[in-house]
């Protein structure tokens, strides 16, 4: 039987935005989103540019405020509320929860050695006691990562964008977390490299049992890493599921018009790709009812005034829309 | 078909701490108006770095090569670019004639003034608009790039908008002054795909209506498939092959491109591994001697490839790639 990682019930979070001409307004960028990860899986997360994939993350990490709703963690040791965890405890989740950073170029000082950027957590969080333990916390967490003792004494500007990466990979998981939120953490990698660090990952996943939470425009890479897949649109959870199934026979219309967008590798497939018409709307002013329909062609009047629940049918593939059931044909073609 | 841009034997090395490193390597290719050339290769092999100096807008421990030039052809006559010194003579190719989409849009908006009034002052400072027209036509560039509300988006500051919309706003930003050549590094990664799709759409209307010439650099070998007319492929500095689009995706003649197409994660097969090219890439301190990518390939024939550089070979006369597998006679 799995067990559940995170479990986040109506999670919300709101920013605070704008001043003079428009006024100040609240914008939901997580909308009472319900998400249950599972221990040891690899999860993804997927959705429109915009759409609070990555303040999701950051709320999991309580890197941001949340704002509504309840989350929980569970990994067996400790069982943590997030929405009200502080102190000692606060503390003890920084060890546990990790980010590995999308920019492997931002996110290393260039004045420090590989050797020290790794150790830093360490240091920070008071990990390891001697210089000695430390060490040793390194070296075994880079030898993973396929760093060797001498990449560990230069200066990351000797390092190419991939082995930067694995630079970074390596600081997130040195204080041994059980849980990794990736941000788009393969996109700026050439696609060689960027099967590199996945089959690490992936190796990482299985052999010290941790579970990540993948966010990624790349449905090519999610479809061959994640075992489950969630899709975001305006700040709501619209489809999760196994990834297979997703791919297979997706739900939801918008799930359907971002694989329909997948860039063909055929030259001759140009402008083949189907497009989404309509308007792109406002996170602070946002459609009624199903916030898809301004673009959704399957819109009918019930969409315009009704929001769809996310629902859960019992064979695990959750869908909020409408009309999935009739549209279930379709859709899968 | 007229030559926009000349690169012929673009050599860049940086001078660091530990000694000089080469970034680009003897690099020539040349871009017609109109034309869209996507830039692709390794990460690390100089792709921006190429970029950059169509703008000669490198670091200051950059150091060209002695026979490196860029040509610009301009209505006023060709215009050489790394011959360019005063800020008023380089104005055109940064922002006037030539124009880039950086790789880390984050970088490229001040942290304390928001997107619109960059905009404006870009538009400014290359245009002889009036403070109104440039605020109006920032707005409709904004709403061109799929940036919903962007009334008030023109009034928020970089940090406030996802990753995304910050992408999108840079592309607003380096289109709104209709260079004649557009640099887009990386322009779409931080996007999904619907929306990488209208950017796409809109570039192409930009070749378009005004001829604009484009160089496209990015991992995402479908979306080159989909905007490139040819494409070439870059590995430690160099140039290993460079073809009309069509070609290199289904005719690659290089192992180095051999390589990466296989590394892709395809859609029609999700069992299958994915197989990154073997081995380490070289230290930039200790490039290999030879070709370039012999430490790594499956291909390789012998003491030839690590002793003697290849050169070019035109497999046909749009298509050349730089491996003794292809030279003529063999060495
Ligand atoms: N610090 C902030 N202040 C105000 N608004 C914010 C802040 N951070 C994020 N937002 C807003 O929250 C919404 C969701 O942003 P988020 O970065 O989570 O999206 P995303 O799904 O990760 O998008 P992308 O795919 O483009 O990275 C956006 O409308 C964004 O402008
Ligand atoms: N100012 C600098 N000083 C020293 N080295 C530099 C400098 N700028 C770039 N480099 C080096 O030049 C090489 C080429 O870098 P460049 O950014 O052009 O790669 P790229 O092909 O764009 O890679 P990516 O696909 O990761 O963006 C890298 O090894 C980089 O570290
Ligand atoms: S609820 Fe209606 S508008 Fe929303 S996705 Fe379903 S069919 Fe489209
Ligand atoms: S020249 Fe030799 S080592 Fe280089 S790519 Fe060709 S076969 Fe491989
Ligand atoms: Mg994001
Ligand atoms: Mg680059």
């Amino acid at each position: 039987m799995s067990e559940t990682l995170i479990k986040a019930r109506d999670l919300s979070v709101g920013f605070k935005i704008g001043s003079g001409f428009f006024g100040k307004s609240i914008l939901k960028a997580v909308d009472h989103v319900d998400i249950d990860i599972e221990k040891g899986s690899f999860f993804g997360l997927v959705g429109e540019s915009g759409s609070g994939k990555t303040t999701l993350g950051r709320a999991l990490l309580k890197a941001v405020p949340i704002t509504g709703g309840s989350a929980h963690y569970t990994d067996g040791e400790v069982d943590y509320d997030l929405t009200t965890l502080a102190g000692p405890e606060l503390k003890d989740y920084r060890k546990r929860a990790q980010l590995i950073f999308q920019d492997p170029y931002a996110a290393l000082s260039p004045r420090m050695t590989v050797r020290d950027i790794i150790a830093e957590p360490l240091e920070v969080m008071g990990l390891t006691k001697t210089r000695e333990e430390t060490d040793a916390r390194v070296r075994q967490i880079a030898a993973k990562c396929r760093l060797n003792l001498e990449h560990l004494r230069r200066f990351p500007h000797a390092f190419s964008g991939g082995q930067r990466q694995r630079i970074s990979i390596a600081r997130a998981l040195v204080s041994g977390p059980k849980f990794v939120v990736a941000d788009e953490s393969v996109a700026a990698l050439d696609v060689s490299i960027q099967a590199d660090v996945l089959n690490l990952l992936k190796e990482l996943q299985r052999d010290l049992k941790i579970t990540f939470l993948f966010i990624s425009h790349d449905l090519s890479v999610v479809a061959h890493t994640c075992d489950h897949l969630a899709v975001m649109y305006l700040g709501r959870l619209v489809e999760s599921a196994p990834t297979r199934e997703v791919f297979k026979a997706p739900r939801h219309p918008y799930t359907k018009a971002l694989f329909s967008a997948i860039p063909s590798l055929d030259p001759d497939d140009r402008g083949r790709a189907q497009k989404l018409e309509g308007e792109i709307p406002s996170p602070t002013n946002q459609p009624s009812g199903c916030k898809f329909h301004t673009r959704c062609p399957f819109a009918i009047d019930i969409c315009k005034k009704d929001e769809p629940k996310l629902e859960h049918p019992g064979d695990g593939h959750e869908v909020a829309c409408h009309r999935w059931r009739e549209l279930a044909d379709t859709l899968a073609a | 078909m007229t030559a926009l841009i000349e690169v012929k034997n673009l050599t860049i090395q940086f001078r660091t701490d530990e000694g000089l490193v080469t970034a680009v390597d003897d690099v020539s290719f040349s871009i017609d108006k109109g034309q869209v050339m996507g830039l692709v290769g390794e990460s690390g092999s100089g792709k921006s770095v190429t970029a950059k100096a169509l703008m000669h807008l490198n670091a200051k421990n950059a150091v060209y090569g002695p026979k490196s030039q860029i040509i610009l052809h301009t209505a006023n006559g060709p215009v050489e670019v790394l011959k360019l010194k005063s800020a008023r003579d380089l104005k055109i190719v940064r922002g006037g004639a030539i124009s880039m989409i950086f790789q880390e849009p984050m970088a490229s908006f001040a942290p304390a003034i928001t997107i619109g009034d960059q905009m404006v002052e870009q538009l400014m400072l290359h245009s002889n608009m009036s403070k109104a027209q440039a605020r109006d036509l920032s707005v409709e560039m904004l709403d061109r790039v799929g940036i919903s509300d962007p009334a008030r988006r023109f009034s928020q500051y970089a940090f406030e908008l996802s990753g995304g919309m910050r992408q999108r706003a840079m592309i607003a930003m380096a289109i709104s002054t209709k260079p004649k050549l557009l640099i887009a590094d990386e322009p779409t990664t931080a996007l999904d795909v619907t929306i990488q799709a209208q950017v796409i759409d809109l570039m192409k209307d930009l070749v378009r209506e005004f001829h604009m010439g484009i160089i496209f650099i990015t991992h995402d070998l479908g979306v080159i498939a989909q905007t490139a007319d040819k494409v070439a492929v870059k590995y430690l500095g160099r140039i290993v092959e460079e073809g009309p689009v069509r070609e290199v995706i289904r005719n690659p003649k290089h192992p180095y491109t051999q390589g990466l197409l296989a590394a892709l994660p395809k859609l029609d097969d999700l069992d299958a591994p994915l197989t990154p090219v073997a081995g380490d890439i070289p230290s930039p301190l200790e490039r290999p001697s030879g070709c370039v990518f012999h430490t790594r390939c499956p291909k390789i024939i012998g003491d030839v490839c690590k002793s003697k550089l290849p050169h070019d070979t035109q497999v046909d006369p749009t298509h050349r790639v730089a491996c003794h597998l292809h030279t003529e006679v063999p060495a």
